[in-house]
């Protein structure tokens, strides 16, 4: 399954939302410390990612990601391969 | 020679509450006294209770609304106790025990639905920590960095008085200077409904009408209680305001049966003596009694006997009446709403009625207030004191014995 990086950025900026930080400081940039997103975010993350796109994202996986843009590369590239 | 050990005195300092009548620990007592009744289809909920007009989204989605009520009735106790942002002891040195019969009933069903509809790799990892019954005392403790014991009380609808006797022991024996106390309880779904009723617990009229005649069992309520309790001296040397005191607490068990309460009254009434021996009053010093007055045949009428076995002839002399007659049964944060109607009760001096008493039951003949408010009348001089019971399924009996404080 192909998506862009432009769908993707758009289902995780949307999911993180709705988590509580403000969708305007959700950038590629911004790190999960700066927007309070913990690793029990990061799960719920996850599971939507797997729902939506069919990609598997282990703990370990999560453990290394710092900012959204790093999520977002994450999930497209798991997709294509 | 040795003397009895010196107790620390434990003050309340600051009260709150979310109740079916409204958010507000004053609001809840006075609306109480004016006859109003938060109860409507038969069930007590707390229907303008919206978590985003006092929560942030990151908060209100990570609690279930048991510790969504819990956490805002406990930010009023801590506002009224004066604590500016931070508690005025040791973190280390303040507690919280906070009470609920069930736990985060709401999510527990939710994500079950997600596991039979969607899997069970779908199911929230935000389950566990929104569903476990210490949910509550872990956000409040978490959201005003109380670093002392805490933990969660469960003793069904006796829980909620469990916790505030807890949180007592803990500042007399010295582990706390102060704790945030209380109870918590939101099982409004339509499977708790489904499992009281097939206990034939509440009631099919939907009325809560505490000891009359025609009373046919409990109306289901939702809601939270709070308390500030400090150490007496430590509370004058900071110059708070003392609203009460917790003067005693008694608690035994029936070991009887699963749900109905031992018929002579006995184990319940040996709870009440020992909260009043524990304040080292007597009966006779006894100003009002906040009932446990569920609105049950067997409740009120059990209920009705440990207090005359416990007070003897003073037993038709105290006005008794029933927060439960406003605003259903909260099971779990029950004992504590109404330790907090308790605290209103003896800082206005008002007692509210028993509402919807109209038809005496012949069997039940103490004074359950019926009708209107009246005043609160202290023979001795002293600072008046109550006490408020709460019974559980379980057999859990406890009871409290509150004091104003002095004028």
């Amino acid at each position: 399954m192909s998506v862009t990086s432009e769908q993707v950025e758009t289902r995780v900026v949307e999911t993180l939302a709705s988590f509580g930080p403000d969708a305007s400081q959700i950038r590629r940039t911004a790190t999960f410390e700066e927007l309070d997103i913990d690793s029990l975010d990061l799960v719920e993350l996850a599971q939507v990612v797997e729902d939506e796109y069919g990609v598997v994202l282990k703990g370990e996986d999560m453990k290394e990601l710092k900012t959204v843009g790093d999520a977002i590369d994450l999930i497209v590239e798991r997709a294509d391969s | 020679m040795t003397s009895a050990p010196d107790r620390r005195r434990v003050v309340v300092t600051g009260i709150g509450a979310v109740t079916p009548l409204g958010a507000g620990a004053t609001l809840l007592h006075n609306r109480w006294a004016a006859g109003d009744v938060g109860i409507a289809d038969g069930a007590g909920r707390c229907r303008d209770f919206d978590p985003k007009d006092h929560l942030s989204v990151k908060e209100a989605r990570r609690l279930d609304r048991f510790a969504q009520l819990a956490v805002v009735a406990a930010g009023e106790a801590i506002a009224e106790a004066g604590w500016d942002g931070e508690p005025p002891y040791d973190p280390l040195r303040v507690g919280c025990v906070i009470a609920s019969g069930i736990g985060g009933q709401a999510t527990l069903e939710a994500q079950l639905d997600v596991m039979r509809e969607r899997g069970a790799k779908m199911v929230s990892p935000l389950g566990i920590p929104m569903y476990m019954p210490n949910a509550a005392a872990a956000a409040v403790a978490m959201r005003y960095a109380l670093r002392g014991q805490s933990y969660g009380v469960v003793s069904a609808c006796a829980s909620g008085a469990h916790a505030i006797g807890s949180a007592l022991r803990m500042i007399q024996y010295g582990d706390a200077d102060a704790v945030v106390c209380g109870g918590a309880e939101s099982t409004m779904t339509d499977f708790s409904f489904a499992c009281f009723n097939s206990m034939q617990a509440l009631s099919p009229t939907g009325i809560s009408r505490p000891f009359d005649l025609r009373r046919d069992g409990f109306v289901m309520g939702e809601g939270a209680g709070m308390l500030v309790l400090e150490d007496a001296e430590a509370a004058v040397a900071r110059g708070a305001t003392i609203l009460g005191e917790v003067a005693g607490y008694g608690s035994t068990t029936d070991a009887h049966h699963l749900t109905a309460p031992e018929p002579t009254g006995g184990p319940a009434s040996r709870a009440i003596e020992l909260a009043i021996r524990d304040a080292g009053a007597e009966a006779s010093q006894i100003d009002y009694i906040n009932a446990h007055g569920t609105s049950t045949p067997l409740n009120d009428a059990a209920e009705t006997r440990a207090l005359k076995l416990a007070l003897g002839a003073d037993a038709k002399r105290i006005p008794i009446s029933s927060t439960k007659s406003s605003i259903g049964h909260l099971l779990g944060a029950a004992g504590a709403v109404e330790a907090v109607a308790t605290i209103r009760t003896l800082i206005t001096g008002v007692i509210a009625p028993t509402l919807g008493y109209e038809v005496p039951d012949p069997e039940l003949d103490l004074d359950y207030v019926p009708g209107e408010a009246r005043p609160l009348i202290t023979g001795n001089g002293h600072p008046p004191l109550a006490i408020s019971n709460s019974f559980a399924f379980g057999g859990h009996n406890v009871s409290l014995a509150l004091r104003g404080a002095p004028r």
